[in-house]
């Protein structure tokens, strides 16, 4: 099995809406057959960990030239687009 | 403590549910039931003010998919004693800022002010809670009750059947 794909989940805690945006990825790629680990962190941290990422989720404003594709979302939240999210999520980890 | 997954049912506090609440800004819908939690036990006196300050750099309004939107203030889990939830429905919106942009104002009438502590014994009602926000009936229906008991009960048809 090839390594999982690394997703860094970003919001502004930590806490709430990366808990639920992390666990929302990770189990509809799990449906996809797609091998993923999340890490879940403050938007604050993303440029110091963005570097071991595949691809960086957020909820909230980060500073741009990240140098890895980011996603800012809140469908994981409100439903709203959520299957584009998903199918961009997918063709970002396919890669 | 107690390990078994949290139910949002379990953590919404009855004397930080604030229906028909009438409020001329988010700050006194997030004072309002952080003083409830603080009554009761749940936050530190910090957390009110470490809500607001978040609030403030990191908004948390949301803009649904029916005409009723929502918001769910919350802070760093050092203000937090135990998990508790508070609730509020307004008749009247009142204006967050929009999470993903900051810039974009939101009218409110549904705010779940959440008192969190670690992220993983909470992913059950943090979902919960999505499930909420992405359904606009629930979502108005939860706007519209009157009591707690109905709250209770259209809470009770989101919440997954115990396993």
């Amino acid at each position: 099995m090839s390594k999982p794909k690394v997703v860094l989940v970003a919001c502004g805690t930590a806490i709430a809406t990366s808990t639920v945006v992390a666990h929302a990825i990770e189990e509809e790629m799990k449906k996809r057959g797609i091998n993923i680990t999340t890490r879940q962190c403050k938007a604050t941290e993303v440029p110091s960990l963005a570097a071991d990422a595949d691809l960086i989720v957020t909820t909230t404003p980060l500073p741009s030239n990240l140098g890895k594709p980011v996603i800012q979302t809140l469908a994981f939240l409100t439903g709203i687009g959520k299957e584009e999210v998903l199918k961009q999520i997918e063709e970002i980890l396919k890669q | 403590m107690d390990s078994t997954p949290l139910n949002l049912l379990d953590l919404l506090i009855p004397e930080a549910i604030a229906l028909n609440f009438t409020a001329a800004s988010a700050e006194a819908v997030i004072r309002h039931l952080a003083a409830a939690l603080l009554r009761q036990g749940y936050v530190r006196e910090t957390f009110a003010e470490a809500a607001l300050e978040r609030e403030a750099r990191l908004p948390t309004g949301l803009r649904l998919s029916g005409e009723i939107h929502a918001a769910i203030p919350h802070t760093d889990i050092e203000h937090v004693l135990r998990p508790a939830v508070g609730l509020a429905t307004l008749p009247e919106p009142v204006i967050f800022r929009n999470m993903i942009d900051p810039t974009d104002v939101v009218p409110v009438r549904l705010v779940f002010l959440l008192a969190l502590e670690q992220p993983k014994s909470q992913v059950e009602m943090l979902q919960q809670v999505a499930t909420i926000l992405q359904n606009p009936q629930v979502v108005s229906d939860l706007v519209t009750a009157q009591t707690l008991e109905e709250v209770r009960r259209i809470l009770a048809q989101v919440m997954p059947a115990q396993s």
